[in-house]
């Protein structure tokens, strides 16, 4: 058999199987789907593929001054007011708020800024330990357990968007485990996205009235992000290094 | 040595005598009494207030648990990290639920300070327990373990079991 007979049967194949997906889907009554956001897994079976998880922020609705998704996650995760041996720049940052103003009319907006949950992601190519890992739906973690501290993570990240913890902790979250001299970064709130919940910040935000964070499965046709990306434009940050982000921007 | 001046020999005597103590010190405290080594089973800590089941203490045959303990949790570990099971027979917040017990002012002790479940054991064993370097010490949310029953009646921590059962009852409603 030919090469191109075989591509051509995968992709076939890749048809069919979007098509029986897409009838099953529809079955329910004309333009009514069963689309299940944020579906709870049992929590004995392992996260798949099938799904990617990603957060839309539209930059249109971020208030300038407002800070909620930060507070929200420093209250989920428990860093913040943790480290109080470090300095400033030191200090873990899970999420922050950045002003992005344009120089020549001044126009300024506010965005939030974490880590982008990239497709091809940086800090895991060069971690040393396997520590820095990709989860199969599209979550990038720290396995602190694996992770020894280098921070080469931190410098391959582009978005800045990891930490490194200096000093002892005490009080940390059962849910959220950090430690001294480990790397860690925004989780998507894995603890909650694994029992069928959203992110502190993007629960955070709707509670404020901005609705400027999405958050939801980006394979599936029928989320509330997917048909968002698909009706209007947005952008990855640093498009140009093709990490393909699960994070992504409209409005700048 | 013959050219050895009396100053020289009283240094050497003094010397020699010196080395000597320590050895005579042990000689005199192995003849006082002689240390054995305290047994496990009188080892003290607090009892959880709750038992797995019925038929169960812990989640595993307390034989088994004393044992295995560390491959449970790092079985469950890399399962959790990596793939996202969350199942909560081996998750380390719900020994750290079941085990840390309140103080005297109502607040949970650190499962790992001195006196308590993990501490105890582990300075007995001489094992140092990495594991709280990151996680909780410390209960923070109500128990998920489906399978929570016989509450010790007998049990001195009322201030613990009068909490669970009021978690256990919160937790019904919510479901």
């Amino acid at each position: 058999m030919s090469e191109s007979s075989n591509l051509t049967d995968i992709a076939r194949r890749n048809f069919l199987a979007k098509a029986g997906a897409a009838s099953g889907a529809a079955a329910i009554a004309p333009g009514v789907f069963l689309s299940t956001p944020a579906s709870a897994r049992p929590a004995d079976q392992p996260v798949s593929g099938e799904k990617r998880w990603g957060i839309l922020v539209d930059t249109n609705k971020c208030a300038s001054g407002c800070n909620d998704c930060v507070t929200a996650c420093e209250k989920e995760n428990g860093w913040g007011s943790s480290e109080p041996e470090s300095s400033e720049a030191q200090k873990a940052q899970w999420i922050r708020t950045v002003e992005i103003r344009n120089k020549a009319t001044g126009y300024a907006k506010t965005l939030p800024m974490m880590c982008q949950h990239c497709e091809t992601p940086p800090c895991v190519d060069v971690c040393p330990t396997g520590a820095s890992f990709r989860r199969a739906d599209g979550i990038v973690l720290v396995d602190k357990h694996i992770c020894i501290g280098c921070r080469y993570c931190m410098m391959a990240c582009p978005y800045k968007a990891r930490s490194f913890i200096h000093e002892d902790l005490h009080d940390q979250k059962p849910w959220a485990p950090r430690g001294k001299g480990t790397v860690e970064s925004c989780t998507m709130c894995v603890q909650r996205v694994d029992a069928g919940d959203i992110p502190a910040c993007v629960e955070a935000c709707s509670k404020g009235d901005h609705n400027a964070l999405i958050f939801g499965d980006l394979y599936d046709e029928n989320s509330g992000i997917s048909k968002a990306l698909k009706s209007q434009d947005s952008v990855e940050i640093r498009a140009d290094l093709g990490l393909n982000t699960g994070v992504r921007y409209r409005g700048i | 040595m013959s050219h050895c001046s009396p100053a020289s020999r009283l240094f050497a005597l003094l010397l020699s005598l010196l080395l000597l103590l320590p050895l005579a010190a042990t000689a005199d405290s192995d003849e006082e009494g002689e240390t054995e080594a305290l047994p496990f089973s009188e080892l003290s800590f607090p009892e959880p207030a709750r038992h797995f089941s019925a038929e169960q203490k812990c989640v595993a045959p307390v034989e088994e648990m004393r044992r295995n303990h560390m491959k449970y949790i790092l079985h469950q570990r890399d399962e959790t990290v990596h793939e996202g099971i969350r199942t909560r027979q081996y998750s380390l917040e719900e020994c750290v639920n079941c085990h840390a017990v309140k103080n005297d002012e109502g607040e949970y002790t650190p499962v790992n300070a001195p006196g308590q479940f993990c501490y105890s054991c582990h300075s007995y064993a001489a094992v140092h327990i990495d594991c709280f370097q990151c996680h909780a010490t410390r209960p923070e949310r109500a128990s998920k373990l489906p399978a929570l029953s016989s509450v010790d009646e007998n049990h001195p921590n009322d201030g613990l079991r009068s909490d669970i059962n009021a978690l256990l009852a919160s937790e019904g409603s919510a479901q």
